[in-house]
């Protein structure tokens, strides 16, 4: 059967990972070939990169970690933030990202979508949704969370996933680094309407809002940060705990 | 050496990278003059049936691949490599693959698409590609299309909204949906098995 997804998030600045709440306030949080070692041994699913510096120096340093941690880690690796481009597509996927996530250019050129899964094969593009409620439902947010694209979310996910997206990498910017658990309204709304696999992101705190994103939300993974980077709970309690509750896991 | 066919998509490096990993002596083979200094192939999976056997006949690796074929030596098929051993794919119905084994990959018959994660190979009689892994090990899959119907001589099973083949035989070629190379420690312990086994 199908194993449910664990995936550590390391968002990167400058070669260094960081995590914030509702995407502000950043601390580091350690070194990112070390923490990735650390989660593969622990029994991560796959691992997700994302450059939250968004320089270009950033950016190339982020394609070296990406070599680094490809030549010794054997799982997927998913890597993101910034990318504007086929050539910066192309660049992560050569120094070994299996995927990539786009969000805000996507949002600001949706035929990039087309075209990377065009070249690179669907499989690779992730397509991110940053989304926040506002009084007319969830709005995809783009620049990090700090400018409303206008888009509606749900039917944003419908949309990419018609343009060739994979996956749908779903952050909830009003529960990310809460710990209150993840927006399961939203989860549903998306699962609802796209066949391509999606990833509840922002909000796990403890172990049954973990499950009640699969069981309740539908997600086919949850990604995890600083709930993981700060030892609250480890992956291998996650795997039992839900396990014990009747999800596949690896 | 082993030799990884390069037909010019995006992560095919992660194959050559587990070898390297693995201290199997690798290669890139780009031409049929490169694929002469090799005793084993690999041709890894990325892209889409059609476009994949446009580019090997773009560098004329598609008689290379049929002859090394037709003369049973060492392969290994990953992925969109094993569903090219097949006869057609409904991705690209106006293709014919290399036809070593009967069957056509159909689109997946499942609620969501693709089969994207771990999951579990039934392996169905001792082989040495799965010698010191368990009959029901996880392996990495991505894909969208499925051989559910084959003559040939199936050593893996996978079940994802029904069962499918997921490791298939015949002679010295091996074809694996999954991705041994994404599969952490059992993916590398298969690779290595057979790089020095099969």
């Amino acid at each position: 059967m199908l194993t449910v997804r664990i995936i550590p998030c390391l968002d990167v600045d400058e070669g260094y990972v960081v995590k914030g709440v509702k995407f502000k306030n950043l601390t580091v949080a350690g070194d990112p070939v070390e923490l990735a070692r650390k989660y593969f041994q622990d029994g991560a699913d796959e691992l997700t990169f994302l450059d939250v510096g968004a320089s270009v120096k950033s950016r190339k340093t982020m394609v070296e970690v990406v070599r680094k941690i490809s030549e010794k880690i054997f799982i997927p690796l998913t890597a993101g933030g910034g990318l504007r481009s086929l050539e910066d597509i192309r660049e992560l996927l050569l120094a070994g990202a299996d995927k990539v996530a786009l969000c805000t250019a996507a949002v600001e050129n949706p035929h990039l979508i087309q075209e990377a899964s065009r070249v690179f094969g669907s499989q690779c593009i992730v397509l991110s949704i940053d989304a926040a409620r506002t009084n007319s439902g969830w709005h995809a947010f783009i620049r990090g969370g700090q400018q409303d694209s206008g888009l509606e979310a749900v039917e944003w996910a419908v949309q990419a996933e018609a343009l060739g997206a994979g996956e749908i990498l779903l952050n909830s910017i009003d529960r990310d680094g809460t710990g209150q658990g993840y927006d399961l309204e939203l989860l549903q709304a998306v699962g609802a309407r796209v066949k391509i696999p999606v990833i509840a992101s922002g909000g796990a705190g403890n172990l049954e809002q973990i499950y009640q994103a699969i069981v309740a939300g539908r997600a086919d993974a949850v990604l995890l940060a600083s709930t993981l980077h700060y030892g609250q709970m480890t992956i291998p309690e996650i795997k039992r705990y839900l396990k014990s509750k009747g999800v596949p896991v690896r | 050496m082993i030799g990884v066919i390069d037909y010019g998509a995006g992560n095919l490096n992660s194959v050559l990278k587990a070898l390297t990993y693995l201290k199997l002596p690798a290669r890139l083979v780009t031409s049929p003059k490169e694929a002469a200094t090799v005793e084993k192939l690999i041709i890894p999976g990325v892209g889409s049936f059609g476009a994949a056997l446009d580019e090997l006949r773009k560098r004329n690796l598609y008689q290379t691949i049929d002859g090394w074929i037709k003369a049973n030596r060492p392969l290994l098929g990953i992925c969109l490599g094993f569903q090219l051993l097949f006869q057609r794919s409904e991705e690209t119905p106006a293709e014919l693959g290399f036809s070593l084994f009967q069957g056509v990959c159909q689109k997946i018959r499942a609620n969501k698409v693709p089969h994207m994660g771990w999951n579990q190979v039934k392996v169905l009689q001792p082989d040495p590609l799965f010698s010191g892994l368990p009959s029901a090990e996880y392996f990495y899959f991505v894909h969208s299309y499925a051989v559910y119907k084959t003559d040939g001589s199936v050593l893996g099973l996978t079940h994802y909204g029904s069962q499918f083949v997921s490791v298939i035989k015949s002679g010295r070629i091996y074809g694996l949906q999954f991705h041994p190379e994404k599969s952490g420690s059992a993916g590398l312990k298969l690779l290595q098995n057979w790089g020095t086994k099969c």
